[in-house]
């Protein structure tokens, strides 16, 4: 019986996903008396900071086929890991990562997984977020051993004491048929799904030329820029800053919306926000009813005057 | 090429979310069902795609009952060739991860593609489900998908950017928005759908691994505080919700 945790690493360090993942799984293990170990796959240092979320001993495969995306060779080493530590809750992110792998491990070792676990388990009860956040479900895990992906952001850290032995562990990975040819970056604007704060934009902006006033404010606030569908539907803005139901899923804890009217599919990709700003000319706009802060206007006007008002605040 | 995408029914995204039996069902009165998006809009049509540049079959397969054969058919008017259910009642997505890989292999496709997640219970865990089940490769949330002769060329997301991935035999993919455009069925192809087979074939005996015990719905917001100018505005996000 102990927790073991999949801790990802990213050239040679480890996530901060893999940190929070390691932090849920010792506060699991603390509070039903057992361990929690740490999986590493990879190359990869500075193992033992681990130990400060509260994992005891970290497994690490330091084989460098592992270095690149290969769920199946993970899902291999967990599944050994699990085997040799006799764990009964496994741990993982529900990141890039996680998606490709907890699936994998699940039915290879036949075990329950809730993914986009968003508290701590009660017993075998898992809670996440359904229906696009529109609605929470509690799902009991009804197999031996347990699966749990975590949402990043969305559990609280509690500090542990403590330090992690880290401990070589060798596996025999299989050979499969998937080969990683190039790593692109996106560039070196911040990630949307990472962003402490967000500036997005609707149709109410009438065209691309506006978006200046965004970006302006965006870099003020050191935050990144999305938009609603249409928008990146046009062409006015690139895809991957369309969020919403049938986009991006943001969580950040200020989300600021100028000329977005608050469709549902939108609001079910925001709604996750820890607050929200509208900005819109149409006082019925149904955003507002989503929203923690309104005003009543044009976003020609509001954005350069907030963009004022935060430069005066900062001198 | 023999292409297999999996679809599955999901609640309109305007459907009104509300639940029944003590707030463990999910309340489907007067809620009307669609494909799933992803699965629909990039999975399918990128199946289509593939097929109508180098030849082959695009069957759909979904896991559920009766009251799924609507949204298969719409699938058909898209373009599928074929439509296969399989009956059953789905309880968690290992179940049907079982189901969908038992009939993979029986069958054998080149490749099966998914939507990245279905917008109901937002698990993204069938395709790599699958996958296992099949010792095949998995790529998930996969933005491009090219084939070079039996060589596979895929985007996938990761953080801040994509990685460009290579799969030899067959495989599992997951689709994210990239992967193509959606299609709108045309008037040929919803009568043409009408004859295309829907086969149904019977579950197999497995079991499954979660059960959901219960159902809530978000606090309400407390309410929107509305404010006047953007100065007053930037004050408050600064001492009082402490955003900035
Ligand atoms: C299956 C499906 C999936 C979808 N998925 C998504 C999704 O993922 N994300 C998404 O965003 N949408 C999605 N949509 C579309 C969604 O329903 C809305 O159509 C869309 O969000 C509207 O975008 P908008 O608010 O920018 O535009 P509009 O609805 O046109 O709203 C513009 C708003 O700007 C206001 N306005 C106008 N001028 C100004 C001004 N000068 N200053 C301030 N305000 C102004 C208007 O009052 C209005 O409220 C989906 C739809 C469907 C059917």
């Amino acid at each position: 019986m102990s927790v073991l945790i999949y801790a990802d690493s990213n050239n040679g360090a480890l996530t901060k996903n893999a940190f929070e993942a390691a932090n849920y799984g010792a506060q699991l293990a603390q509070a039903t008396g057992t361990d929690a170990i740490a999986v590493v796959a990879g190359t990869a240092s500075g193992l033992e900071e681990l130990g400060k979320y509260g994992v005891s001993k970290v497994m690490h495969v330091s084989d460098a086929s592992l270095d690149n995306f290969d769920p199946q060779k993970i899902a291999h080493v967990v599944a050994q890991a699990t085997s040799v530590t006799g764990a009964d809750t496994i741990v993982f992110a529900h990141d890039y990562t996680g998606k490709s792998v907890a699936p994998r491990l699940s039915a290879k070792l036949d075990a329950g997984l809730v993914s986009g676990a968003i508290a701590l388990p009660n017993g075998n009860v898992v809670k996440k977020a359904v229906f696009s956040g529109k609605a929470f479900a509690e799902i009991e895990i009804t197999t031996a051993i347990k699966i749990i992906s975590v949402l990043p952001n969305s559990v609280d850290k509690l500090e542990i004491e403590g330090s992690a032995t880290v401990e070589a562990f060798s596996v025999d990975l299989p050979s499969t048929g998937i080969t990683v040819k190039e790593i692109k970056k996106e560039s070196t604007e911040l990630s949307l799904t990472e962003a402490d704060i967000v500036v997005s934009a609707g149709r109410g902006l009438k065209g691309p030329e506006n978006w200046g006033m965004v970006e302006e404010l965006a870099k003020e606030l050191g935050a990144a820029t999305a938009c609603s569908r249409p928008v990146a539907d046009i062409g006015w803005r690139p895809h991957h800053e369309h969020v919403g139901q049938t986009g991006l899923a943001i969580r950040p804890n200020l989300y600021i919306a100028a000329g977005i009217s608050g469709a549902i599919q939108h609001l079910a990709g925001v709604n996750g926000s820890k607050v929200i700003v509208v900005i819109n000319t149409d006082a019925e706009a149904p955003f507002f009813k989503a929203a923690d802060y309104g005003i009543v206007g044009y976003a020609f006007e509001i954005l350069p005057q907030m963009l004022e008002a935060i430069k005066k605040l900062k001198a | 090429m023999k292409i297999l995408v999996c679809i599955s029914k999901a609640p309109d995204t305007t459907a009104k979310i509300a639940f029944t039996d003590g707030n463990t069902k999910f309340d489907e009165a007067g809620v009307q069902f669609i494909v799933n998006p992803y699965d629909e809009w990039y999975a399918l049509v990128r199946g289509l795609e593939l097929k109508e540049a180098n030849g082959g079959t695009v069957t759909v397969l979904n896991v559920g009952g009766a009251d799924s054969d609507p949204i298969i058919r719409k699938a058909l008017a898209i373009g599928a060739d074929d439509a296969v259910r399989i009956d059953a009642e789905t309880t968690d997505a290992l179940y049907v991860a079982k189901q969908i890989a038992n009939y993979a292999k029986e069958n054998g496709f080149d490749m099966v593609l998914s939507g990245k997640e279905t917008i109901d219970y937002n698990g993204s865990q069938i395709g790599g489900m699958v996958a296992e089940l099949m010792d095949v490769p998995y790529v998930s949330l996969a933005s491009k998908l090219e084939m070079n002769g039996n060589t596979a060329i895929i985007e996938r997301e990761i953080e801040g950017g994509v990685e460009v991935i290579e799969v030899n035999g067959p495989f599992v993919l997951s689709a994210a928005k990239g992967m193509a455009e959606a299609r709108i069925p045309n008037m040929r192809g919803i009568m043409a759908a009408r004859s295309k087979p829907l086969t149904v074939v019977a579950a197999s005996d497995e079991s499954s691994a979660t059960v959901i015990k219960g159902f809530t719905l978000p606090p309400e917001k407390s309410g929107c505080k509305y404010v006047d100018t953007a100065e007053e505005l930037v004050a408050l996000l600064h001492n009082e919700a402490k955003a900035i």
